[in-house]
C-alpha cells in the first residue's frame, strides 16, 4: 500500500512484448510479430500506480468483541411457559381468561427483555424482545383458526355420516336428510366457475406480462384488475342476476348464473397470481429460446408456461378455495332447493354455502330431546366446506411441488 | 453455410437514447471476429442488433442496414424469427431451460421450431451437436438429466450445442467465457477455433488475451463518456490491431492504460 512498486527495467528493444499484457497470437493471424515498429516512449506499467503512494491511513474505528454473555438455553422458552403457568394459576380466582392471555404475555415480553438486557445487552435484548412480539401476534392470530376449526369439527360431526353424503332434502321435514343435492352443486357450479374463468384469467395474465409490456392497454387492464379484485361478492352476484334478466328474464335461477358471479370473483385473483408467476421466469429463458428462432408464442407455451406451471397450478387452487364458499352471490343467483340438480341450466341449485346458510334460518323444530336438525346440518356443511378448502389447499402446494423446475443432477 | 455480414450506418437506439452511432463494418465469413471495448461502448447492443434480438427490449430500434449475404435484415419483409434461426447466438450467462433433460436442451430449438423430424434424426444431431460442444463424453451416460444440474461451464457448452443443432449460419457471442474456469475456457476456444471453419462467429469479450488466441479480426469499440453513444474506432486483422493499432484509443485500451 505504502511503499511504491518497483519499476520494471526498462524494455530492452524488441526483446519483449511492448505491453503489460502478453499476447500469444494465434498461428492462423495473418503475418507474425514485426520488430521494426518504434519503441514505446512512457513507462506503461509504473505510471498508473503513481497516484497510489498519496493514501492517508485509515481513521480508527471502535473494536468490537467477538464474544459475549449470554442467557442460558431455555431462557428463550422457559420464561414465557413460567408465567402461562403462572396465569393458569390465577384462573381459578375468577380472572377472565380473556385478561390472563394478553397480561401473561406482556410481563413475559418485558421480563425476558429486562432480563436479556442486564446480562446480553441492548442488541440481544431487542432481538429477545422482538421474539416475544412476533411471536405473540402470531398465537393471537392462530385463536380464531383453531377456535373454528374445534367448534366445526366439534359440532359437524354430528350428521357427518354415510346418509349426508348420499341424500337430499326432498320430502324431508324433521331430522334425517343430507347434503348430497348441496355437495354436487358445489362442485357443479364451481367447475363451471373454473371453465369460464381460467381461460380468460390465464390468458389474460399472458397478455400483461408477454405482450402488453406496461403499454396502455396493458396498464388500464391491470388497473381494472385491481378495482375487480375489490368488488364485494354480494355486487358480484347482482351483477350476474342483472346480466341473465336481459337474457332469461326476472326470476332468473341458474347454475351458470352463480357460476358466471364466481367467475367475477375469481378472475382477478387468477390474473393477479398468475402474472407474479409468469413474472419470476427469468428473461434469459425467454432470449433463448428467441434466439434459437422460436416463435414468440411457442416460447410462452413450451418455455415461459412449463416453467411456471407449479405456481400457476398452486394459483388456480388457491383461487377455487378463495369461491368455493362464497355465500352472498349465490343466495341470488341460484337461490336454495331441495332435491338434486344436475343441469346449470335449468332451475335452482342447492350448494354448500346456502345450503348452510338456510339450514341455520330454518333448523326445525326440536324433538325427543334433540337440538333442531337444521343447526347439525348446517354445521356438517360447514365441516364439508372447511374440508374441502384445506383439501384445494394441500393440492396446490403439492401440484407447486411436483410441477417445480428440476435441477438435481 | 456461414455468411458474411455487412453492417452499414448502423445507428442502434434505446428509447430516446441513442446507445452505438454509426457504425459500419464488414464480418467475413468463416472467420472469428472479435468485439473489444470498455463497459457500456455498446457491444452487446451491436451484437443482439446482428440477429434481430435488441428489439425484444421495449422501446429498442435501429436504424440502418444490416445486411447477411445480400439481404437486409430490417427491410420490412423479414421475419425477425427466420433471421433469429440463421443467426444463433449464445448468452453471457449459461440459461438452459430448468423444465427439461440435456438432451431436451440441445434438441429445444429443432423441436419448438416445429420442424417435424424422426426422433432417430434428432438423437443424431443432438449427438453431433454436443460432440460439437466438446459436452459429448462428459454427459452421454445422462442425457435425460436436467440441464440446470450440470456445471456453469458445462452448462454454458449446453448452449453452445443448443445454438448450434438448429445449424446456423452465424454464432453470436457475447462474453461467452465470462463465468468460466480457465479450463472450461480453454475448452470454449478450442470450440470456436473448430467452429470457424463452417460458422461465421462474432465474439464479445474482455479478456484482450483471449481476442488475441480466438480471433482473426478484431473490432475496437469506445465512448466519450457516460451518456454519450458507442462508437466503432477501429477494425482490422486481430494481429495488426495488437501490435501496430493505427489509433491511440486502442493502443491505451489494449496496453490497459484505459481511463
Ligand atoms: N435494456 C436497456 N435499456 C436502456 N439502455 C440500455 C439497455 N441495455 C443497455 N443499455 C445502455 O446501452 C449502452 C450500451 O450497453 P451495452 O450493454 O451494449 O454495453 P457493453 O459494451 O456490452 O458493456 P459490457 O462490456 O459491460 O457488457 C449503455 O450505456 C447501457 O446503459
Ligand atoms: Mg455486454
Amino acid at each position: 500500500m505504502t511503499s511504491p512498486p518497483n519499476p520494471p527495467p526498462p524494455n530492452p528493444p524488441s526483446a519483449q512484448p511492448r505491453y503489460p499484457v502478453r499476447v500469444d497470437l494465434p498461428a492462423h493471424a495473418n503475418g507474425g510479430p514485426n520488430g521494426d515498429t518504434p519503441d514505446y516512449p512512457g513507462d506503461p506499467i509504473s505510471e498508473p500506480y503513481a497516484t497510489l503512494t498519496a493514501v492517508a491511513p485509515a481513521p480508527e474505528l471502535p473494536s468490537v468483541p467477538m464474544t459475549a454473555e449470554r442467557l442460558p438455553r431455555w431462557a428463550g422458552w422457559a420464561v414465557p411457559l413460567g408465567f402461562t403457568l403462572g396465569g393458569l394459576l390465577a384462573l381459578p380466582s375468577g380472572i377472565s381468561p380473556g385478561l390472563v392471555l394478553p397480561v401473561v404475555m406482556i410481563v413475559s415480553a418485558a421480563f425476558i427483555y429486562l432480563w436479556s438486557r442486564s446480562v446480553e445487552g441492548a442488541r440481544y435484548a431487542l432481538d429477545r424482545l422482538v421474539t416475544a412480539i412476533v411471536t405473540s401476534a402470531f398465537l393471537i392470530a392462530m385463536i380464531p383458526l383453531v377456535s373454528v376449526t374445534w367448534t366445526v369439527v366439534d359440532r359437524g360431526t354430528g350428521r357427518f355420516d354415510w346418509d349426508f353424503f348420499s341424500e337430499s332434502m326432498r320430502g324431508i321435514v324433521g331430522a334425517g336428510g343430507g347434503g348430497y343435492h348441496a355437495i354436487t352443486g358445489t362442485l357443479i357450479v364451481t367447475a363451471l366457475a373454473c371453465v369460464i374463468s381460467i381461460p380468460i384469467g390465464l390468458l389474460c395474465a399472458i397478455y400483461l406480462v408477454e405482450y402488453g409490456k406496461d403499454n396502455r392497454l396493458s396498464r388500464w387492464l391491470t388497473f381494472f384488475v385491481d378495482v375487480m379484485a375489490g368488488i364485494p361478492s354480494i355486487v358480484a352476484g347482482l351483477f350476474a342476476y342483472a346480466l341473465f334478466v336481459h337474457i332469461s328474464g326476472p326470476g332468473v335461477r341458474m347454475g351458470i348464473v352463480g357460476a358466471v358471479a364466481l367467475s367475477v370473483l375469481m378472475i382477478p385473483v387468477l390474473v393477479r397470481a398468475t402474472v407474479e408467476m409468469l413474472k419470476i421466469v427469468p428473461n434469459e429463458l425467454r432470449e433463448a429460446s428467441l434466439a434459437l428462432g422460436v416463435p414468440t408464442w411457442r416460447t410462452i407455451a413450451k418455455i415461459v408456461i412449463p416453467t411456471s406451471l407449479g405456481g400457476i397450478a398452486a394459483s388456480v387452487t388457491l383461487a377455487v378455495a378463495r369461491i368455493i364458499g362464497e355465500t352472498a352471490p349465490l343466495l341470488i343467483t341460484l337461490g336454495i332447493t331441495t332435491g338434486t340438480n344436475f343441469n346449470p341450466f335449468s332451475e335452482r341449485m342447492a350448494t354448500l354455502p346456502v345450503f348452510a346458510y338456510t339450514q341455520n334460518q330454518t333448523p326445525g323444530i326440536a324433538r325427543n330431546g334433540m337440538g333442531p336438525p337444521g343447526f347439525d346440518r348446517a354445521w356438517t356443511a360447514a365441516l364439508i366446506l372447511i374440508m374441502i378448502v384445506m383439501a384445494l389447499n394441500l393440492l396446490g402446494r403439492l401440484i407447486a411441488r411436483l410441477f417445480a423446475p428440476k435441477t438435481g443432477r | 453455410m456461414a455468411k458474411r455480414i455487412d453492417v452499414d450506418q448502423l445507428n442502434i437506439y434505446y428509447k430516446d437514447f441513442l446507445a452505438v452511432e454509426d457504425v459500419s463494418m464488414n464480418i467475413e465469413a468463416r472467420s472469428v471476429t472479435a468485439f473489444i471495448g470498455p463497459s457500456g461502448c455498446g457491444k452487446s447492443t451491436l451484437l443482439r442488433s446482428l440477429n434481430r434480438m435488441h428489439e425484444v427490449i421495449p422501446g429498442a430500434r435501429v436504424e440502418g442496414k444490416v445486411v447477411i449475404d445480400g439481404q437486409d435484415l430490417y427491410a420490412p419483409n423479414v421475419d425477425p424469427v427466420g433471421v433469429r434461426r440463421s443467426v444463433g447466438m449464445v448468452f453471457q450467462k449459461p440459461n438452459p431451460f430448468p423444465t427439461m433433460s440435456i438432451r431436451e436442451n440441445v434438441a429445444a430449438g429443432l423441436k419448438l421450431n416445429g420442424t417435424k423430424l424422426r426422433k432417430a434424426t434428432i438423437d443424431e444431431l443432438v449427438e453431433r451437436s454436443l460432440v460439437g460442444a466438446n459436452l459429448w463424453n462428459e454427459v452421454k451416460d445422462r442425457l435425460d438429466k436436467p440441464g440446470a444440474g450440470l456445471s456453469g461451464g458445462q452448462q454454458q457448452r449446453l448452449c453452445i450445442a443448443r445454438a448450434i443443432a438448429v445449424q446456423p449460419d452465424v454464432l453470436l457471442m457475447d462474453e461467452p467465457c465470462s463465468a468460466l474456469d480457465p479450463i472450461s475456457t480453454l475448452a470454449v476456444e478450442e470450440l470456436i477455433s473448430e467452429l470457424r471453419q463452417n460458422y461465421t462467429i462474432v465474439i464479445v469479450t474482455h479478456n484482450m488475451q483471449q481476442a488475441a488466441r480466438v480471433s482473426d479480426r478484431c473490432a475496437f469499440f469506445n465512448i466519450a463518456g457516460t451518456g454519450k453513444p458507442g462508437k466503432l474506432i477501429e477494425m482490422g486483422p486481430t494481429q495488426k490491431i495488437f501490435s501496430t493499432p493505427s489509433v491511440k484509443a486502442t493502443e491505451d485500451y489494449i496496453s490497459g492504460r484505459f481511463g
